[in-house]
């Protein structure tokens, strides 16, 4: 049932993001994009990360899209039907660059073998065990509260540096 | 277990979306394939927390972070460019070019 559902996803998801880079409208582009990024939060689900799988639909397809989306129609960018793929050497190089990647990628990615045990049960059975005692947003919780709690505070700083930068760039200049 | 499968997506989206960014000329959708890109290392992130321990769902929160703070200040990079070469077609934009 899990492996059905995996694949079933995992097809969404490729079809999605050929979809996005073979489409010629950007506003279908983003909504094919859309649908990527549900595909991938039904997978997170599948592999145990729930809190993740709702961050996912919420901040990523819900307002980083939602941004884009914005940006798109601000431009007037949704009626450009124009195919903007590059052709010639571009795509030749396109496809080695693409094919060296996945040539890297492809055998180490064949075999992964479980990692150390901590205090005797698997990293799998570790989360497990950590949902059923703290539920799904307990488990990310507590190590970001713990032992990540410094660089949880950094990320609060880029962000008010993201707001003020992106302030600071989009803003008509007054003179 | 679904890790080896899940890491085989995470691969196929990657090399999509490195596809993307070279082939497009449209710096939105380029942005946009840069997303699926870390979408596909976010979900490597994810199926490697299945063998490592609950640290890859955490590096993953904060990659979503750094994702919010790059599309709003690369979206603001992108309209600022536009109000002067009213187009988004990184062929136009040749002024570092000799």
């Amino acid at each position: 049932m899990i492996n059905l559902l995996f694949y079933v996803f995992a097809a969404v998801a490729i079809g999605g993001a050929l979809g996005v880079v073979l489409g010629r409208n950007p506003v279908s582009s983003l909504m094919f994009m859309v649908v990527t990024l549900a595909a991938g939060a039904g997978v997170y689900v599948l592999l145990e990360a729930h809190f993740l799988a709702a961050v996912q639909v919420i901040v990523y397809a819900g307002a980083i899209m939602v941004l884009f989306l914005f940006v798109i129609m601000l431009l007037n960018l949704g009626h450009d039907y124009q195919a903007d793929l590059r052709g010639g050497l571009w795509a030749v190089l396109a496809f080695v660059v693409s094919g060296a990647i996945a040539g890297l990628l492809a055998p180490s990615f064949r075999g992964t073998e479980a990692g150390p045990d901590v205090a005797g049960i698997s990293a799998a059975a570790g989360i497990d065990q950590a949902l059923a005692d703290y539920g799904a947003v307990g488990v990310i919780a507590r190590p970001l509260f713990t032992d990540y709690v410094v660089p949880f505070e950094i990320t609060g700083i880029l962000l008010l540096v993201a707001i003020v930068g992106a302030i600071a760039l989009a803003k008509r200049t007054v003179r | 277990m679904i890790v080896n499968e899940a890491l085989t997506l995470s691969a196929i989206l990657f090399v999509l979306g490195t596809f993307g960014v070279i082939v497009r000329r449209n710096a939105i959708i380029m942005f946009l394939c840069v997303e699926i890109q870390l979408n596909a290392v976010n979900l490597a992130f994810v199926a490697f927390s299945r063998t490592m321990g609950i640290d890859g769902q955490i590096f993953v929160f904060f990659v979503m972070t750094v994702a919010a703070a790059e599309a709003a200040v690369g979206l603001a990079i992108i309209i600022s460019v536009f109000r002067h070469y009213e187009t988004v077609n990184v062929n136009h934009f040749n002024l570092l070019k000799w």
